[in-house]
């Protein structure tokens, strides 16, 4: 029914602060787009420009064909899901769904249908009289996606709607918003910062960082070929292992390719293998076992590197310089202190320039 | 954990309330218990002999059409002051809960007129409103107002009304404030986002979540107009002209310090004295339980 599209969008507050650089996505019709990245990188503000309740200090935002920087977030056609869900705790479950509707003036029998439709798809029709107070944490956010369906607008927009549940609700929340969404089929915005969230449920990814966009595309490209050692981290977990590429013992595994620009190499943890053998082409480290994780269908092996490590350009959940994380398959895993040797294929590496911004390809 | 404090000397623990327990008896317990035997007796004009009566100091109080009308007085100005000073509050409040520049000045301006004691409001607004001395006066009556509250009996009311209110805004303006600052922004943009406008929002949202405080407010407000305006009154009209500000409280202290009239003084100050435990009652009861959302 519409696209989003943002044209050098940028946000300066009146102190000077610039929380969004411009930042240009396309939402097409029907997608559902993830805004992903750590706290502050200006993601939820962002979103909450989209909905009209954040000023657009440059740029365009275009819902449907129609640059709405200066629409009341009313006129926008779209519907958000809060963090705290945001119910009206003085209406029942019944009067919080049908409040949009009513202000629309819309007439009651058509309400009511459009009502009960949505409760009975979230499953909330035993509790239609109920007060938000009276409900589950899980029921509250349905209620709050209710809220946004009836209206049956151009947009859905997403603010971390499900970190308020427990681990197990959230799974099962993400799995229910995705189907919802295929079947309305309804553009969506969904910020969170969990990169598993993002990875699941997103047509198009977008990684933030700092008031940018560092990546915009398909969740799995992103997986495969980050862009920037920024996104090569916070995508993935464990982390990517990033290293410098300047002390010999990987210098010279890495000759004879353009490799030599390269300043940062990557390896993802589930790309080595624990083994003696050098691979004929690719990388090799000798490792000390410093811990163990066993969560039953992989482990994951920490170790050092035997020699010092340099720190490479600053990314979020860094590892401490020398630590490289292995994750290996089932629960058999080498003792504690034993010196082991992993290796990567020459497929399997990432390589970025020294400041981590670019992706040079091996 | 044990909540309960252990003491080693049986006597330390009422030695420590001691002091609280004297002054509510000394203060509030014995006046009070003076008030109710006075209000049994009859002195003749002189004090010089004193009898009692049972309940003809009542009866002869409920058989007084001057009675009735300082009570229909009294609740109408109750009402009057606790309406317009709460929605006055309510107003400003609204308008102190965005963010603005100086707004911790204007929060702090809107603060000090509770600091005022009800005899100085009394007397501030004599200066600006007395027919000789005041300065709006004059302004009225070039407006060809013929403003004269030392004879127009409505107009004396009017002016209580309003120092009253006026005195009042401060008290109510900070717990709207607080209430309005405990509503959650994001279902305020929740509304908005539903397509409700600004007034819209307000009256299904905002005033909703309020309710509570305006409750709790209204009657904090009728316990004030009831009992605190008596300086306002004392130093404005006296009561005056005739009998039109009269209120429960400024008749307990004209009829029985002006007038004499002890026995009767003290049967309206124990009728009073009821209405106060019921209003406070109904306050403790309600205001946790009834009205919430």
């Amino acid at each position: 029914m519409a696209n989003v599209t943002l044209r050098n969008v940028r946000k300066t507050y009146p102190g000077g602060f610039e929380a969004i650089k411009g930042v240009n996505v396309d939402v097409g019709d029907g997608q559902f787009c993830v805004l992903v990245g750590p706290s502050g990188c200006g993601k939820s503000t962002l979103l909450r420009m989209v909905a009209g309740l954040e000023t657009v200090t440059g740029g365009e935002i275009d819902i449907g064909g129609r640059v709405v920087n200066q629409i009341e977030p009313a006129d926008r056609d779209i519907a958000m899901v809060f963090q705290n869900y945001a119910l009206y705790p003085h209406m029942s479950v019944y009067n919080n769904m049908a409040y949009g509707l009513r202000n629309r003036g819309m007439a009651e029998t058509e309400i009511k249908t459009r009502v009960e439709e949505a409760a009975r798809v979230l499953e909330l029709s035993p509790m239609l009289e109920r007060k938000p107070r009276q409900l589950s944490g899980g029921q509250r956010q349905r209620v709050a996606m209710g809220r946004a369906i009836v209206r049956q607008p151009k947009v859905f927009l997403f603010d971390e709607p499900l970190s308020n549940l427990d681990a197990k609700l959230r799974i099962a929340m993400r799995v229910e918003i995705r189907k919802l969404q295929r079947r309305l089929n309804t553009t969506s915005i969904y910020v969170t910062h969990d990169q598993l969230e993002a990875m699941t449920l997103a047509d198009i990814l977008v990684v933030m960082n700092g008031g940018q966009v560092e990546q915009v595309g398909n969740p799995l490209a992103i997986y495969e070929k980050p862009a920037t050692t920024f996104v090569a981290s916070f995508i993935g977990a464990p982390p990517m292992n990033l290293m410098s590429t300047r002390p010999e013992e990987i210098r010279s595994q890495l000759a004879g390719s353009n490799a030599a620009d390269a300043g940062i190499l990557g390896i993802r943890p589930e790309d080595f293998v624990i083994t003696d053998q050098t691979p004929a082409s690719g990388v090799a480290l000798p490792l000390t076992v410093e811990a163990i994780e066993r969560v039953g269908a992989e482990t994951f092996v920490y170790g050092c590197r035997e020699q010092e490590g340099e720190r490479v350009a600053a990314t979020p959940g860094e590892l401490p310089p020398g630590e490289i994380i292995v994750r290996i398959p089932g629960t058999e895993a080498p003792a504690i202190g034993q010196k082991i040797r992993v290796a990567a294929l020459r497929n399997k590496l990432h390589l970025f320039s020294g400041d981590g911004r670019k992706r040079l390809e091996a | 954990m044990q909540k309960q404090a252990i003491f080693q000397s049986k006597l330390l623990p009422y030695a420590l309330v001691a002091p609280q327990l004297a002054i509510v008896l000394i203060f509030f317990y014995w006046p009070a218990l003076q008030a109710v035997i006075q209000s049994f007796l009859l002195q003749d004009a002189f004090g010089l002999s004193t009898t009692f009566v049972w309940f003809d100091n009542y009866v002869e109080l409920f058989r007084d059409p001057a009675y009735f009308e300082a009570i229909l007085r009294t609740f109408f100005f109750s009402f009057a002051i606790a309406v317009s000073s709460l929605s006055f509050a309510l107003l400003l409040a609204v308008m102190a809960d965005k963010p603005l520049r100086g707004v911790m000045l204007y929060r702090t301006l809107l603060i000090w007129p509770y600091a005022v004691a009800p005899p100085v409001v009394g007397v501030l607004w004599i200066f600006m409103l007395h027919p000789s001395l005041g300065v709006l006066s004059r302004y009225l009556r070039t407006l060809g107002i013929d403003w004269n509250p030392m004879l127009d009996g409505d107009q004396a009311a009017a002016l209580i009304i309003l120092a009253a209110a006026w005195k009042q805004i401060s008290y109510n303006f900070l717990f709207f404030l607080a209430g309005l600052q405990s509503i959650p922004r994001s279902v305020l943009e929740a509304a908005a986002i539903d397509g409700a406008r600004p007034m819209r929002r307000f009256w299904t949202v905002t005033f909703p979540l309020l309710s509570p405080t305006i409750f709790f407010l209204l009657v904090v407000n009728i316990v004030y107009a009831f009992f605190d305006t008596f300086g306002i009154i004392d130093t404005m009209t006296r009561g005056g002209p005739g009998t039109s500000t009269v209120t429960l409280v400024y008749k307990v202290y004209s009829d029985g310090l002006l007038g004499g009239n002890l026995g009767s003084s003290a049967a309206q100050s124990v009728v009073l004295m009821i209405m106060v435990i019921v209003l406070t009652g109904i306050q403790f009861r309600f205001v946790e339980r009834k009205v919430t959302y």
